[in-house]
């Protein structure tokens, strides 16, 4: 049987594959590790010494509060909007058929496959020709174009998969908009919601490139830690905050993807 | 008497597509009717105005004597049993069937109370537990049954309901709908592109083509007589006679059809009939099927299995009975 994975790869296939995966990983545990070391002005390998000091540090510290939740803030209610606009355009592309559909389908595309820099620009130049001055709502804004493409594209995944007769099936069965909306519609896209939802927050939660173009003085967690690597000062503060970022990032991603791959099972046996 | 379903002159275009032309249908109160047509005939956007999911172009709908358009699907009083079923994967069977009167705003105990009778009713009782996905295809048009019937509909549309059933299960749900028909005395409306089925379970048949009803009757009319070439070569697939062939036997010059089980195979050159030749035959179990050649017009004749049948190739005299002979109304 070849299938069955009991064959062996060759000894230099798996070296390599173990360097890739070091390659990738180990960069992330020296961030780790860093966060414990006891040397406060640069990096130095081996850490001189192991300390969980910097967590009462970054406990005591006011500005990293203020960035997290600034990042929180922002991420919440981008996710928020991206949840609103992107279910009801997913709705509207996978309903209906109209003129113009395909394009709407793109241009809400658009932005992710925009390089971030292009987008921040064009948000940049666009809010001071309409004078709008730079707030924590125009990063939202800037971060909502991305957050709801992650919704967008999550929700019109399920709307294909879910049978457009069981809409009707509801309203034939005395069950107006929306009771159907609610009582069919919202419990069958609502792990795709979750997953889209949780992903744009985590994507929120680090962008860099569109807020450092849409932001005026306040600071979201990762422009903060950019600015911290500039000052030799209390350094690993920024890795234990790293730290911080990796778990709100990673698992909501983690979840989300856990949420669409059994979502066939979730809306259909669910014992 | 009010009609259960009244169309005058109902047309729904789409775009330039004529889907249903100036159809007029008139459906008696408890009789079990049949749609019968080819696939965009226009039988299921018959059905589709009758729910409320497409409006008229034209004309008017009445169901038992209230007008109809622009009436939504959720406030008319009939249900429909979908071609797929329709059946909502995140609530177990119970839940489906008492969604109706859920949002309804009946209580839950009533509701699940009426869900269990409704289940017993289609002869599964104690599934109510399950998830559609754990039903085989058969149980799960039965909960789209039990669950259109739970609401009392004074009109249950069925919309090619056995479509994805196997034969076996499929004659089952023929004889069930039928005599859950008769005991309910619900009107069951009723569409399929099987002949077979349209014949076997319904009181009438409204034959369709091309978004226009061609003939209104009983399956027994439909099948022994049919008014047009379309009716009697979609219906059984009759023998479509031209006029001067049937001139020959009958004297009048209309276009005609025979039953294939009407033609009797003899022996060439013994007796008046018609000369042909056996081109094909085809082994269907109970009976034979035979292609003949008379002098250019195909012919099909079935014969019980079993039949002493010539070779392939070789000259036949077929007879028939004049009385089995059908005149249509085309002339010409």
């Amino acid at each position: 049987m070849r299938s069955d994975g009991s064959q062996s790869a060759p000894l230099g296939l798996k070296i390599a594959a173990a360097c890739g995966l070091l390659f990738l990983h180990l960069p992330i545990l020296l961030i780790f590790v860093y966060a414990f070391t006891t040397e406060e002005k640069s990096f130095v390998w081996p850490p001189p010494g192991l300390t969980t000091q910097w967590f009462a540090v970054t406990w005591n510290r006011p500005d990293v509060w203020q960035a997290l939740s600034l990042s929180v803030r922002v991420a919440a209610i981008s996710t928020a909007i991206a949840l609103i606009l992107g279910t009801l355009c997913a709705a509207a592309v996978s309903r209906t058929k109209f003129f113009g559909r395909e394009t709407i389908s793109l241009l809400v595309i658009l932005p992710i496959a925009l390089p971030g820099i292009i987008t921040g620009i064009a948000l940049r130049s666009a809010f001071s020709l309409a004078d709008i001055p730079f707030s924590f709502w125009t990063i939202v804004l800037g971060h909502a174009t991305f957050c709801v493409v992650v919704v967008y594209n999550n929700a019109v995944a399920r709307f294909r998969r879910t049978s457009g007769s069981m809409i009707e099936a509801s309203m034939d069965l005395g069950a107006d908009g929306f009771q159907t909306f609610r009582h069919v519609v919202l419990p069958n896209i609502a792990t795709a919601l979750l997953a889209g939802g949780m992903l744009a927050f985590a994507l929120s939660f680090d962008e860099v490139i569109v807020t450092t173009f849409t932001a005026g003085q306040q600071q979201t967690v990762p422009i903060w830690m950019l600015e911290e690597l500039i000052r030799p000062r209390q350094r690993p503060v920024t890795n234990v905050v790293a730290m911080v970022v990796v778990l709100v990032t990673l698992l909501p991603i983690l979840f989300a993807y856990y949420l669409t791959r059994d979502g066939d099972q979730i809306a259909g046996s669910g014992k | 008497m009010t009609s259960a379903v009244y169309f005058q002159k109902v047309s729904r275009h789409f775009g330039s597509v004529r889907a249903v032309d100036a159809v007029d249908l008139d459906i008696v109160p408890g009789e079990f009717f049949a749609m019968l047509g080819p696939s965009g005939s226009g039988k299921t956007t018959c059905l589709r105005l009758i729910a409320g999911f497409e409006q008229p172009t034209s004309g008017s709908i009445s169901i038992f004597g209230e007008r109809a358009e622009g009436v939504p699907p959720y406030r008319r009083n009939v249900n429909t049993v979908f071609q797929d079923y329709a059946l909502f994967p995140h609530l177990n069977v119970l839940d489906n069937v008492a969604y109706g009167l859920m949002v309804k705003g009946v209580g839950k105990a009533e509701r699940q109370k009426a869900a269990e009778e409704a289940l017993s009713l289609v002869r599964l009782p104690g599934y109510g537990a399950r998830r559609p996905g754990q039903l085989s295809g058969g149980q799960r048009q039965r909960v789209a049954l039990a669950r259109a019937l739970v609401n009392q509909p004074k009109v249950l549309l069925l919309d090619e309901p056995l479509g994805a059933l196997d034969l076996k299960l499929r004659e089952n749900m023929q004889e069930e709908l039928k005599s859950l028909q008769k005991a309910l005395g619900i009107t069951f409306v009723f569409v399929t592109h099987d002949q077979g089925e349209a014949l076997s379970m319904a009181d009438r048949v409204a034959v369709f083509n091309d978004g226009k009803i061609m003939q209104i009757g009983t399956p027994e009319d439909i099948y022994q007589r049919p008014k047009t070439r379309f009716v009697a070569d979609f219906v059984g697939s009759s023998n479509v006679l031209p006029p001067d062939f049937v001139q020959r036997y009958s004297g009048q010059h209309r276009w005609g059809s025979l039953r294939p089980e009407s033609i009797r195979i003899g022996r060439a050159a013994k007796g008046d009939g018609v000369a042909a030749r056996l081109v094909g035959t085809n082994y269907l179990g109970a009976t034979t099927k035979l292609a003949l050649d008379a002098d250019g017009l195909r012919l099909h004749a079935i014969v019980p299995a079993g039949t002493k049948l010539p070779a392939e190739g070789e000259a036949v005299m077929l007879t028939f009975n004049r009385e089995h002979l059908h005149l249509m109304d085309e002339l010409a």
